[in-house]
């Protein structure tokens, strides 16, 4: 079942455990220790695209940005989580306590669980399912209970037309995420991660081998993610000058951060999912260093940033929709121009009309 | 709810009321909306004052002419300096006081100033409003510098009490002249960058067009003023019906749109800063020489009698009614502040639309809270 | 229209009018407020008249009376003018609305509600606007009394 990492300081450990444990009871300490390793490095990742966030924030709006705590504000976001770990839990008398309670972990449990699948290198990938694309826009709509029942178990008013709006726009946008990547399973025929860029290896990125109905698809795709994240343009759930803060309204200290950096890690995975599909994981543009493994990651992270970045000056340059407006969008204009899409790509895949080299 | 009710009508919706304030990011300040909505859909507004009444009228009743112009100040807090210049000119007329020239002209360009701050500031707070925060620094940025040269000429930068009735407190700084062309070079740039931000910005037509209609004939039902009536096609600007200081020496033009839209209500705050722009450029150069202020008594005593005194705000028609009965201060006093007024139009505008949409609106109609409770 | 002219064409609807342009800007006219939302739609609708915007409503208190001052403008023609009102009762004042000729009365006639304690009949939403729910007396009265929160020199 586990793809084990054939990285060196890992294939010791494994060595390592094999020397004195049965084969199951490795098995089980590796994956947690992976489990543990990847909490470690998503929450402090986390952490630091808020500070990529304020500081992007900061440059457009004219401003330095965090700048006080350590060189650059480096430590002003691990001083913020450290703050809100040592915050009060404060919540409404008349609550439900246990959805209430419950609904934090949500977005924060399925943010860590897509995680999990992605290769960010030919060999670091903790699990690597044959249903990958599938098993990512599965997990990643569980988010939304959170938000859902977060939003009715505060009691709210405001909180529940946060969650209401959070409940219709993310089942509508689901539906362009979930077609604008599988205009690109057409091309490459697999749902598995490691086997989408299998392709691309031999075949260039699919961004480039899709051409038009790839371009299509990535601008739908980006669009939908970023309304999938609910964030500006898309952020109605929070609209502060609307709904003050929207679901998480009742919210503070920690269960408040659960939710806060779960929006960040599902914009990395929204991403990773583009960097994977459209612009070839791990590769190296034209293959220039696909021979040093240790750069795969790099490359990986990259692009995932500047995709984040892409996402990030959304968020800072445009106005907010209304909510019909979301909805007109996805379902009179997305939706049809997604299906039609599919139809162009299938069509070029079987008149064999990609570019590939 | 009974089982027969729902079986019969599913789809049965219920309307419930949420408040809107006194704290929330867009009363800015601290007014209360009363909603009523069914899912987002606006039924009714109803608005409830009072949570910053100071009630400044009843004040003025205790003070003296002089002490009323500083409680000005706090009513419309952007346009401090033309609240002021409202009461001075009332005192001046009932006196029948000539001010120098060079007062007039001063007045007339600080007060052209104030309204692109206040203008400045009100762009930066309706992107905001709807979801761009840059705007808000990009807008904060240029008022700065007008917010400078008031520092450095009346030594405030907000609440500037410059205005005395008899002219100015004391004379302009000698650097007021070349910063006013400093920032007028400079803001001619930075106006363009304004449209190229948000105006142009697809989304954001699509949130202004057609939201919050006020058709003529309501426009002037409500005794809406300023910006919000001139959107609605209603030629309604004080400086062009009863010219005050210098504005009758100056050619502007008097921005007009029909659509009567939260979009033409913008537009005309866009279009009255290049028009302020202009005023300055007229004055600027040729500031008279001359005193910045007549002597007048130590105790001011109007004569018996009903004085009223219009003027041009940001937000529009400010009026100032000062009842005398001849002794050191007033009778009775009554601002008739423009906010008031335009918030009466709300619930009408409102009715039907969507909360985002109710946001938008009150943005456009540029309500500051303390020139609503005075 | 000039001053003049408006008194003529007005004089005659009603016949105890006070005209007077003493010690102010504006024609001013007296009305008995039994006459006054008669006046006022014909001030709003005759064709000559056209007084469309009620720019400022002011409660007063002369001390004997209680009162409305309503400023008015055609926007069509561009001619002002000023309508009093008085009561004499003040423990139980009444005027007549006009927030169904002007739509902008509705919220000033409740704030000089508050501050006057002036009830306007047919008003449609007649309830505490500036003022809290519980609040004794009527702030801008003449003989209001707060030994508290009232600086008196």
């Amino acid at each position: 079942m586990m793809n084990i990492p054939l990285l060196l300081p890992t294939e010791w450990v494994h060595e390592l455990l094999m020397g004195w444990m049965p084969e199951t009871a490795v098995s089980i300490v590796e994956m947690v220790l992976i489990a543990v390793v990847y909490l470690a490095f998503f929450a402090v990742a986390g952490l630091y695209l808020v500070l990529l966030e304020r500081k992007v924030a900061a440059w457009i709006q004219l401003r330095l940005g965090p700048n006080r705590v350590g060189f650059w504000g480096i430590f002003q976001t691990i001083a913020d989580a450290l703050k809100l770990v040592s915050k009060e839990l404060t919540g409404t008398v008349k609550a439900d306590k246990f959805l209430y309670n419950l609904a934090p972990y949500f977005p924060i449990v399925a943010a860590l669980i897509a995680l999990s699948v992605f290769p960010f290198s030919k060999s670091l990938q903790a699990y690597d399912v044959n249903i990958g694309i599938f098993f990512l826009t599965a997990v990643s709509s569980i988010g939304v209970i959170g938000i859902l029942i977060g939003g009715y178990g505060s009691n709210n008013k405001y909180a529940l037309i946060g969650a209401m709006r959070s409940g219709v726009q993310v089942i509508s946008y689901e539906l362009s995420v979930g077609l604008s990547l599988l205009t690109m399973v057409l091309l490459t025929g697999s749902l598995q991660l490691s086997e989408i860029i299998e392709t691309q290896r031999t075949g260039g990125w699919l961004i480039v081998q899709g051409h038009i109905p790839a371009l299509i698809a990535f601008m739908i795709y980006m669009i939908a993610g970023t309304a999938e994240t609910n964030r500006a343009p898309f952020d109605l759930v929070e609209a502060e000058s609307e709904l003050g803060a929207g679901y998480h309204t009742e919210y503070s200290g920690m269960k408040f951060a659960y939710f806060f950096l779960a929006e960040f890690i599902n914009m990395f995975i929204i991403a990773s999912i583009a960097t994977t599909v459209f612009f070839g994981g791990w590769l190296s543009p034209f293959g220039i260093t696909d021979g040093i493994f240790w750069l795969q990651p790099i490359w990986f992270i990259l692009k995932v940033f500047i995709i984040i970045l892409l996402m990030m000056f959304f968020r800072w340059t445009y106005p907010r929709l209304r909510i019909d407006q979301v909805l007109t969008l996805e379902w009179k204009y997305l939706l049809p121009l997604n299906l039609m899409n599919i139809v162009l790509m299938a069509i070029i895949v079987w008149l064999k009309f990609t570019i590939s080299w | 709810m009974p089982e027969e009710t729902i079986v019969k009508d599913p789809f049965k919706t219920e309307e419930y009321m949420i408040n809107m304030g006194p704290q929330h990011p867009a009363t800015h300040g601290v007014l209360r909306l009363l909603l009523t909505i069914d899912g987002e859909i606006i039924k009714k507004v109803e608005p409830d004052l009072g949570f910053i009444h100071r009630s400044i009228e009843k004040m003025c009743e205790r003070d003296s002419y002089q002490q009323i112009v500083h409680l000005t100040d706090r009513m419309d807090y952007l346009s401090s300096h033309i609240n002021n210049e409202a009461v001075c000119l009332a005192v001046e007329n009932a006196l029948e006081l000539e001010v120098p020239d060079r007062v007039k002209v001063i007045r007339t360009i600080i007060g052209e100033l104030t309204r692109i701050a206040s203008h400045t500031l009100w762009w930066g707070v309706i992107g905001m409003d709807l979801g761009a925060l840059t705007t808000y620094f990009y807008g904060f940025r240029d008022r700065e510098l007008i917010n400078d040269i008031f520092e450095e000429t009346c030594g405030a930068r907000l609440t500037m009490n410059y205005n005395i009735p008899g002219g100015l407190m004391f004379d302009i700084h000698p650097n007021f002249v070349q910063r006013t062309k400093d920032f007028v070079k400079h803001f001619k740039t930075k106006l363009p960058e304004y449209d190229q931000l948000l105006t142009g910005n697809v989304i954001f037509q699509k949130r202004m067009k057609g939201v919050g209609l006020l058709t003529k004939e309501d426009a002037i039902s409500f005794g809406t003023s300023g910006p919000v009536a001139r959107a609605s096609g209603v030629a309604s600007d004080i400086r062009k019906i009863h010219p005050y200081s210098a504005l009758d020496r100056v050619e502007f033009n008097e921005v007009l749109f029909t659509e009567g839209d939260s979009f033409a209500r913008y537009r005309v705050r866009i279009q009255e800063m290049w028009e302020s722009l202009s005023i300055i450029e007229q004055l600027i150069d040729n500031i008279p020489d001359g005193d910045y202020k007549v002597p007048t008594k130590a105790v001011i005593k109007l004569p018996k009698g009903e004085f009223y005194q219009r003027v041009e705000t940001a937000r529009g028609e400010l009026g100032v009614y000062i009842n005398s009965d001849g002794k050191k201060n007033p009778y009775r006093v009554k601002f008739r502040s423009p906010g008031f007024s335009n918030l009466s139009a709300l619930n009408h505008m409102a009715v039907g639309s969507k909360i985002g949409d109710l946001v938008a609106m009150m943005a456009t109609l540029d309500l500051v809270v303390p020139d609503i409770d005075r | 229209m000039t001053n003049n002219e408006l008194q003529k064409g007005i004089e005659p609807w009603f016949s105890d009018l006070e005209f007077t342009e003493e010690g102010t800007q504006f024609l001013t006219l007296t009305v008995p407020k039994e006459n006054l939302h008669e006046l006022m739609q014909k001030l709003r609708n005759e064709p000559d008249m056209q007084f469309d915007y009620l720019f400022c409503e002011t409660g007063m208190d002369w001390g004997t009376s209680l009162g409305v001052i309503y400023h008015l403008r055609s926007t069509l023609y561009g001619h002002e003018m000023v309508v009093k009102v008085h009561t004499t009762d003040r423990e139980n004042a009444h005027i007549d609305t006009v927030c169904d000729i002007w739509r902008t009365a509705e919220l000033h006639e409740r704030e000089i509600h508050d501050l006057f304690g002036i009830e306007f009949t047919n008003h449609p939403n007649m309830k505490v606007l500036i003022l809290p729910e519980n609040w004794e007396g009527y702030p801008l009265r003449k003989d209001y009394v707060d030994e508290i929160n009232m600086i008196i020199r």
